[in-house]
């Protein structure tokens, strides 16, 4: 066999070997945080400092989004059902949207590409200057101080935010409905009402966005952990926060909707 | 608080062995630092001094060897146990190593917080005099981005006190530092490890300012002891090798010249 397919093949190997090497060691990571959790708890004045910085400092692009994305839904929806004669159905439809599917992944995109690499970026910034190993060299454990409570910002503000997408969202549409396009205000209220199901829709968008935002916050905090202690390395963290955090929530969206929508 | 008694070492390293991949660190290392002085290890760098450090701070483990803080070995410790003796070391980075977010009264006042339930009050008076002890009382409402470098480590060294601990380890103080800065801390050094009857482990290559402040001194190349003794004894004797690093002389058993051929052929080769 000639030597650049062997050391190809050898490259592969290497590259699925640290692969899992990384999926291990953000397992244990994971362990460690959640063992840690009732700690945290005890110390409110870091979990509010964190919660303002993580969730409130967020809420700007996603309210910002949230109205465009609603917006634009009530555009593009008038145009398709206005085919079919159902231009009523708007407020259904978007809800059903907004609710199920954009607010949860779109919130969580917003939030890795926000929250997340701040949070990377900041952990990766306090391991490089030495202040992890500080900390450490003060019998502090720094996975108990600095991320266990930045863990559960993302946990708590995600799902919120979440929420706040969608709601935004629909009042968006509602503005470019019956605002602007002539969608009988009526109509649009009580098909929402009656087509929009508290189990069915909300609570499984609420069940997505709280498992995107686990899986959002898991990613940013050890990304940040993790990182090689030089500037560098401290990008290249943040970048893979943002993109390993949109590929697990795009995927995971799948695996749920599937789950919870799919034909039985 | 246990002690094995004045007389013996209060850190023993023997026989230690570390490698960082393919590369030896070091390679059957003995070292005795005894109790209330200051000990300075030297070495060129890269030798592994700061690994040195985080070897008998517990954050490495040795691939072979033992360490021994105050009579007890630091790698069958416990967890709990490791935590309540890092309760009674100090350290202080190369960086500082402060925490940007808080100010330096905060910075100070950070382990009081994490480890005693003392009042506010007493938290207050403790941090003030261990301000004061490093000459920055007046600075304490200021952040770390404020500061200078000197006065960051000053702050660091302060932080590295509040809980009175009984040794402090000093990885490279003087690299990068003013003159008057680098006499500060030299001045700092001795006098707190005199005033608070500490056991002071220096880590550093600038040998004329430690020769000035040690006790005694360790040197380390290529994963081994070199040199040993009190700066005068290492002044006049030791190895050739040893001769050139404490004198800082261009040439010697570290060639100035990297290994090339012959200058006569290799000019004229180029026709």
């Amino acid at each position: 066999m000639p030597d650049a397919m062997i050391d190809s093949l050898q490259g592969l190997g290497r590259k699925a070997l640290s692969f899992f090497e990384r999926l291990g060691r953000a397992h244990l990571f994971l362990w460690r945080v959640l063992t840690g959790l009732p700690q945290a708890f005890a110390r409110p004045g870091l979990l509010v400092a964190q919660l303002y910085s993580v969730g409130v400092l967020s809420m700007v692009i996603i309210v910002v989004s949230g109205l465009n994305v609603g917006m634009v839904l009530g555009l593009q929806m008038y145009n398709t059902l206005s085919d079919f004669g159902s231009e009523e159905s708007l407020g259904q439809v978007v809800a059903l949207s907004l609710v199920r599917e954009l607010g949860p992944v779109v919130a969580a995109l917003l939030f890795a590409g926000r929250a997340g690499s701040a949070l990377t970026a900041e952990i990766g910034l306090m391991k490089a200057t030495e202040q992890l190993a500080g900390m450490e060299m003060m019998a502090v454990d720094p996975l108990k101080r600095v991320v266990v409570p930045r863990f559960i910002a993302g946990l708590i503000s995600m799902p919120l935010l979440a929420a706040i997408f969608s709601a935004v969202g629909v009042m968006g549409g509602y503005f470019v409905g019956v605002g602007l396009l002539g969608v009988d205000s009526g109509a649009f209220w009580s098909t929402m009402q009656s087509r929009v199901d508290w189990h069915e829709d909300v609570l499984n968008g609420i069940i997505k966005s709280v498992a995107f935002g686990f899986v959002a916050a898991w990613i940013a905090v050890f990304e940040g952990y993790d990182a090689m202690p030089t500037s560098e390395g401290v990008s290249r963290a943040t970048t893979r926060t943002v993109v390993h955090t949109a590929l697990a929530v795009l995927g995971l969206d799948f695996i749920l909707t599937a789950l919870m929508f799919g034909v039985d | 608080m246990m002690s094995q008694g004045s007389a013996s070492p209060l850190v023993e390293i023997r026989g230690l062995s570390f490698a960082r991949g393919a590369r030896v660190i070091f390679d059957g290392v003995d070292i005795d630092i005894p109790r209330g002085k200051v000990t300075a290890i030297m070495g060129p760098s890269g030798t592994g001094k700061t690994t040195l450090l985080k070897l008998i701070g517990g954050q490495l483990r040795p691939a072979a060897g033992w360490i021994k803080v105050d009579g007890k070995d630091v790698y069958t410790m416990s967890r709990a146990e490791l935590f309540a003796m890092r309760k009674r070391m100090g350290m202080l980075f190369q960086t500082g190593a402060l925490f940007t977010d808080l100010t330096v009264f905060e910075n100070v006042a950070f382990p009081l917080r994490e480890h005693t339930r003392l009042p506010e009050a007493m938290i207050r008076d403790v941090v003030l005099m261990k301000l004061q002890a490093v000459g920055l009382r007046g600075a304490r409402d200021l952040t770390p981005s404020e500061l200078s470098g000197g006065m960051a480590r000053r702050v660091a060294l302060a932080r590295a006190i509040a809980l009175d601990p009984m040794m402090i380890m000093y990885d490279e103080p003087f690299t990068g530092q003013d003159p008057i800065t680098v006499g500060v801390i030299m001045k700092l050094i001795r006098l707190l490890n005199d005033a608070l009857g500490l056991t002071s482990i220096i880590v550093s290559h600038d040998v004329k300012e430690l020769a000035m402040i040690s006790d005694y001194m360790y040197v380390i190349s290529e994963g081994k002891v070199v040199g040993q003794g009190t700066p005068q004894i290492l002044d006049r004797e030791g190895s050739a090798w040893v001769n050139q690093f404490m004198h800082g002389l261009p040439d010697g058993p570290v060639p100035f010249h990297y290994p090339a051929p012959d200058y006569a052929a290799d000019l004229l080769a180029g026709g």
